[in-house]
């Protein structure tokens, strides 16, 4: 392999990247504006959750349970009457809907054991976990302190002390903005590089590079550094300007440990940019890979829900993505400062899947231009 | 002379700062053949694209069969009394179409019934001899062939005024004179036809009626030809053209030369072929083909197109593999991985194949250091050859804003950077006129003389191959016959050699013949004027052809379905809330059983696993930094004995919040357990009454009473992949008719904006419908999630969110200018709304800021609604009306949007 010829043919893909204004501007979009918006949306795992109480008994500690409901976790209360529950949560107006029975005060100081009813749109599988014993700790932490001044209570004998380390008020943002910048990565290396291929291959350009004397690895290496410089240069940018500035998200590892394991893993997209565009035969084909290929990414690396929580056959397939070892390691560095002892073996793991798909898609690469 | 068919006033266009017309005043006669003459790169096909109205005007005025072209009211009913065929073979055409579709696809356009359609195809098809190819793909018809096609498709209208825009370039002489008989046929039945024509060839611009000479944007001269000749004194169009270029008076074209055949070394071989043979499955493209040329010949490779010269030359550069016989090139056995052989030949393909995003320069300067030619030299060689192939003024624009013959020269260029010792050129002076064509094979011969350079070279022009000092004659695969030209012409007894050519392609020719040009083509009925405003039949045609384009392409509908099913099965699995198997661990300072048993009762509930305990705080530090442990457990010392003597003590629990959702989850059971233990070591105890909460809160979950992640999420994939895959499909089928060049035929014909967005759609509404119905039936089969509500609700609302998804590929498609650009907007604006802010995982009230508003008004939102509404909660159409309203407003918002970007006109 030659590396003046890598570096002449890459040079040329930079100048083709830069007379496609449009497409400089969606990179731009997808790195700045997308991340924040991905960042700021996301909501904490329970925040402004909507809850309806139908309040029929209309006592003091009734009214006190409606005021224990308040922001960010929930939405202040929408007090409906029982006929509106229904509707209301089949619109999907309401995540809860908590009903306390008439003379539920008096019953409660009588020692009857009332009973309140917590109905839950189980549909939001997200907030209805977590939710549910949020409603029930506060309607009990509200009716024990009512009763303690009734009468006098005794503390747990053991206490629980819960903290949470790296992300101590476990807000969802941070976590979004990097599932965010790991996602476009991918996204943007996968169809630079692969796009770029295909393109030279539908115009014909490809067949000229060939009675040159240029190997198509060569071909595919300026490929990959080109696009992966531009990729690379954007997420760095991202990182420390949108990540690190504008979102304030704090990091607290080593960004260069962070960046290496970014240029890795941008070497292991490219090469499977370059690997879907040696099986697609043209470019409507390759943009359904790229979907194909994109949303199990997107979805099933433990960006969006945690991988312990996938069956043990998902989990296992998708040691295969590049985007998998990707996010633990992000996860890793960013929020708790892991050295490189102890990622190397995602670094390594991006490596071998980069290897790998270059290999392959180098033997196709050829088997595709015979 | 009839009324001016056409007529310009200070006509001008301008691509950036490049001047294209230059204030063009012009009045073309009706019901004759006009021709444009003129080198290439003058601005004949923007005139052209002009008249056609594919092109919107800038400055000036033009009017067109009467009226005013700026005007849209006029070009609306202008533009089905033209044909157009723009420059390049095939270009028009839709490839995996066949013959008879192509023309059909016209035919629908125009709003012909079913019976005057078939009429008019047959006809046309038997007057073009193309009749016995009707089922044939575009895409594998030769250049004649494709041309005649064009033509059909252009014709099938009874246009007033045809456009042809070089028809006969790259074509073969016999293609070349069946066309032009052709056209004289046609135009004998219609005799109130004008035709307008773009050539290079001044043979045939000398049978026109009244040419126009244009040069630099200009127009030098019109009139007859006879005129012309008469008012430059000049025996020849050629010398005439000249004569109006640089005044009476200037040197005329030199004949063509015949330098004397080298003496060559018959050792001394450069290119030999030994039954070299290449088979396409069962068609056999090059058939037993020899050859054998020695160094610093001029070899020539003539035949009719598609007949295998391109694949033979494919062969000897290495490009395709033969499939039997043997190449040598210098003596040496052809290996195509030898990079040394490939820097001493110089090769060049018949379509442009040199980046058009790069300039001239660029180009260049690219080939030159990939050939690794010293640094130094570089700048000096770009300057030398840039002058050769007068290329100096362009070399900073792009290739796209040059004319056709300057884009050969810069390919010929750069196919001779590196000063190979041999040049394989395939039909290099295509389109490029004939002053630039001489000064190219003088070129040519200097090489072949002075520097002994062999060159094998296909070419259609017969003053080319009179100048080769072989050539070889291929038809249908095989060689026919070998020789120099002189032997050629002694054999047939002609004394031309395109007499010659023409014998022998006529003895073995398969194309049949042209068939007679019936007098009821021109005796049709008047021509309907096309409807205005929306027609279902032009939308239809449309929908017609792009289903038609799916079906060729199965690959592409089998990805969407099954790839859909795939990732249902994935991900309708894969995403889940039940957090299990979390990984934990111990950092225990009291080390007595009751603190084991603490930890036993965590390590014993489903959702944790525990790890190897840890001895110290720098240990749990690493371990929890490195990811190992989700939990760390830590039980202070004397935790039993304060535990028994009822002092309060503290148990840490250190819960990994990098993923928040995660650590949510874990801080829930950790709590849970601990409360579960307390509550069983008070009972064990026995004494004290387990105290009981002094309120019950019963909890129902609805809808999805065990709280599965399948049901909830089986529903949620729906919407979603039905947002991705169809806005996939169609996000590229504009911008691809763009890119490829098939856009000009919506230019110039009736169809409005709305019938060609909805005509694409529609194949895609119904693919995506299909989509809808295998999900479904996923859903309630494989994944036994219950359909509880209105399936028909549910079908009509996927309908509606189908349209808006198919519409905002569309959107895409419209406007954006590269393929790549179009995917990549596509994947982004998709995937990031549909994942994150419709309420797959979060539910949209519960989102913030921008996220917010864009799942509020994104259709995956509202489709999402329906979908769980219809499967989970049991609920009709009258529940869920309130969801219906954003999806009706959708589609017509998303459509309206894409044809107000789309454009009817090229700017």
């Amino acid at each position: 392999m030659r590396l003046s010829n890598v570096l002449h043919l890459g040079v040329k893909e930079l100048r083709s990247l830069s007379r496609d204004p449009l497409l400089f501007a969606l990179i731009l979009f997808a790195f700045t504006v997308s991340v924040y918006t991905a960042a700021t949306a996301m909501p904490e795992t329970l925040h402004e959750v909507p809850i309806a109480i139908v309040d029929e008994d209309q006592s003091p500690l009734s009214g006190r349970i409606a005021g224990a409901f308040y922001p960010p976790y929930f939405q202040p209360p929408t007090l409906i009457a029982h006929s509106e529950m229904d509707p209301r949560l089949d619109a999907g107006l309401d995540t809860f809907a908590l009903v306390i029975p008439p003379e539920f005060q008096r019953d409660l100081l009588a020692g009857r054991r009332p009973q309140l009813q917590l109905n839950v749109d189980a549909t939001r599988v997200s907030q209805a976990f977590t939710g549910s014993g949020y409603v029930q700790a506060i309607v009990s932490g509200e009716v024990e302190e009512f009763l303690r001044r009734h009468r006098a209570g005794a503390a747990a004998p053991v206490e629980l002390a819960l903290r949470n380390r790296f992300n101590p008020a476990l807000r969802q943002g941070w976590f979004g903005a990097i599932a965010e910048v790991v996602s476009n990565v991918t996204m943007i290396a996968i169809i630079l590089a692969g796009a770029a291929l295909i393109r030279e291959r539908e115009h014909g350009t490809i067949e000229h590079l060939l009675v040159m004397p240029v190997t198509p690895a060569e071909i595919m290496v300026s490929k990959i550094w080109a696009m992966g410089l531009v990729v690379f240069v954007a997420v760095a940018f991202s990182l420390t300007v949108v990540v690190e500035g504008w979102l304030g998200v704090p990091v607290a590892g080593s960004i260069g440990l962070f960046l290496l394991g970014a240029a890795l893993h941008i070497f292991a997209c490219t090469t499977l940019g370059i690997f879907l565009a040696t099986v697609a035969r043209s470019m409507p084909q390759f943009g359904l890979l790229l979907i194909l290929t994109m949303l199990p990414m997107q979805t099933l690396s433990g960006g969006m829900t945690p991988r312990e929580s996938m069956p043990e056959l998902v989990q296992q397939l998708m040691l295969v993505a590049p985007t998998t070892h990707y996010i633990a390691l992000s996860e890793a560095i960013l929020f708790r400062g892991a050295e490189f002892s102890m990622v190397w073996p995602q670094l390594l793991a991006l490596v071998v899947i980069g290897v790998a798909l270059f290999l392959l898609s180098l033997g196709q690469f050829r088997k595709s231009l015979a | 002379m009839m009324r001016p068919v056409v007529s310009a006033r200070g006509l001008s266009l301008r691509y950036r700062d490049v001047v294209a017309l230059d204030a063009v005043d012009l009045d073309l006669p009706g019901g004759c053949m006009v021709g444009l003459i003129g080198p290439d790169g003058v601005g004949k096909s923007s005139l052209l694209s002009l008249i056609a109205g594919a092109r919107a005007l800038q400055d000036g005025e033009l009017r067109v069969l009467g009226g005013d072209m700026r005007e849209r009211r006029h070009r609306e009913s202008a533009v089905p009394r033209i044909a157009y065929m723009p420059q390049g073979l095939g270009k028009s055409l839709y490839p995996t179409l066949s013959v008879f579709e192509n023309v059909d696809f016209f035919g629908r356009l125009f709003g012909h019934g079913r019976r005057e359609r078939e009429r008019r195809i047959a006809e046309l098809l038997q007057a073009t001899g193309l009749a016995p190819f009707a089922d044939r793909p575009a895409a594998k018809l030769s250049g004649g062939m494709k041309q005649k096609l064009g033509l059909c498709c252009a014709l099938i209208h009874d246009p007033e005024l045809l456009i042809l825009d070089e028809p006969t370039t790259g074509i073969d002489p016999l293609s070349r004179r069946q066309f032009w008989q052709l056209i004289g046929a046609i135009r004998a039945q219609r005799p109130g036809m004008s035709v307008l024509v773009a050539t290079a060839y001044m043979d045939e611009a000398a049978g026109f009626d009244f040419l126009v000479a244009m040069d630099a944007g200009r127009v030098l001269a019109t009139g007859s030809p006879r005129e012309l000749l008469a008012r430059t004194g000049a025996r020849s169009l050629e010398a005439a053209f000249i004569g109006l270029r640089y005044g009476a008076g200037a040197v005329p074209v030199r004949p063509v030369e015949h330098a004397p055949r080298p003496r060559v070394d018959d050792n001394d071989i450069a290119i030999e072929a030994e039954n070299l043979t290449k088979r396409f499955g069962d068609f056999t493209a090059v058939d037993r083909v020899n050859l054998r040329i020695p160094r610093g010949e001029i070899f020539g490779f003539l035949g009719s197109n598609g007949c295998g010269k391109t694949t033979t030359m494919k062969m000897l550069t290495g490009l395709l593999p033969a499939t039997e016989g043997r190449v040598w090139l210098f003596g040496k056995e052809l290996d195509p991985h030898d990079l040394e052989t490939r820097r001493r030949v110089g090769y060049m393909s018949q379509s442009f194949s040199l980046y058009s995003e790069l300039t001239v320069r660029e180009n260049l300067v690219l080939h030159a250091r990939l050939f690794q030619l010293p640094r130094a030299e570089i700048p000096a060689r770009v300057a030398r050859l840039a002058e050769r192939f007068e290329l100096t003024e362009v070399l900073d624009q792009l290739p796209g804003a040059l004319s056709l013959g300057q884009r050969q020269r810069l390919s010929l260029a750069v196919a001779m950077l590196h000063e190979p010792e041999m040049l394989i050129l395939d039909e290099p002076t295509s389109g490029v006129d004939p002053a630039a064509r001489d000064a190219f094979w003088d070129i040519l011969v200097e090489l072949s003389r002075r520097d002994r350079v062999t060159i094998f070279v296909s070419t259609h022009f017969m003053n080319e191959a009179e100048r080769c000092d072989r050539i070889s004659l291929m038809h249908a695969g095989r060689v026919l016959v070998s020789g120099t030209p002189r032997e050629l012409m002694a054999q047939r007894g002609v004394d031309s050699l395109e007499d010659a050519f023409i014998a022998y392609l006529e003895e073995a020719v398969e194309e049949a013949a042209l068939g007679p040009v019936m007098p009821a083509l021109a005796a049709t009925v008047e021509p309907t004027a096309p409807r205005r405003g929306f027609d279902w039949r032009r939308m239809y045609s449309y929908a017609r052809r792009e289903a038609l384009e799916l079906r060729r392409d199965p690959i592409r509908a089998a990805l969407a379905l099954l790839g859909s099913v795939i990732l249902m099965l994935v991900i309708g699995y894969g995403i889940s809330m039940d957090v299990e198997d979390l990984r934990f661990a111990v950092l225990d300072r009291d080390q007595t059983t009751v603190s084991r048993d603490y930890v036993h009762s965590i390590a014993g509930s489903r959702y944790f696993i525990e790890r190897p305990p840890i001895l110290d705080d720098a240990e749990l530090d690493r371990r929890m930094r490195a990811g190992e442990i989700s939990l760390a457990i830590e039980i202070p010392p004397g935790f039993a004995r304060r535990l028994a003597r009822g002092d309060p003590v503290e148990i840490g629990a250190w819960i990994d919040g990098s993923m928040p959702m995660r650590a949510e989850t874990v801080s829930g059971y950790v709590q849970g357990i601990h409360a579960h233990w307390l509550a069983e070591r008070a009972a064990l105890a026995g004494g004290s009454r387990q105290p009981t909460a002094p309120v019950e809160i019963e909890t129902r979950f609805r809808y999805n009473p065990d709280v599965k992640s399948l049901v909830a999420m089986v529903p949620a994939m729906i919407p979603l992949l039905l947002m991705l895959i169809p806005a996939m499909l169609t996000s590229l089928s504009v911008v691809r008719e763009k890119e490829l060049g098939s856009i000009v035929n919506f230019y110039v014909t009736p169809g409005t904006r709305l019938e060609f967005l909805l005509g694409k759609q529609l194949p895609y509404i119904g693919l995506a419908m299909l989509n809808f119905l295998l999900l479904f039936l996923m859903a309630i089969t494989l994944f036994g999630v219950p359909m509880t509500g209105s399936f028909l609700t549910l079908a009509l609302a996927a309908l509606l969110y189908v349209v808006s998804a198919t519409g905002l590929g569309l959107l895409f498609s419209s406007f954006m200018r590269s393929q790549i650009a179009a995917i990549f907007a596509t994947a982004i604006l998709t995937i990031l709304p549909a994942v994150q802010f419709s309420g797959l995982i979060d539910p949209v009230s519960s989102l913030e800021g921008l996220g917010r508003l864009i799942g509020e008004a994104y259709p995956t939102t509202h489709f999402l609604t329906i979908a769980r509404g219809t499967f989970s909660k049991a609920l009709g159409f009258g529940d869920l009306s309130a969801s219906f309203v954003p999806l009706l407003l959708a589609a017509p918002v998303i459509l309206g949007l894409a044809v107000a970007l789309l454009r009817k006109q090229e700017r």
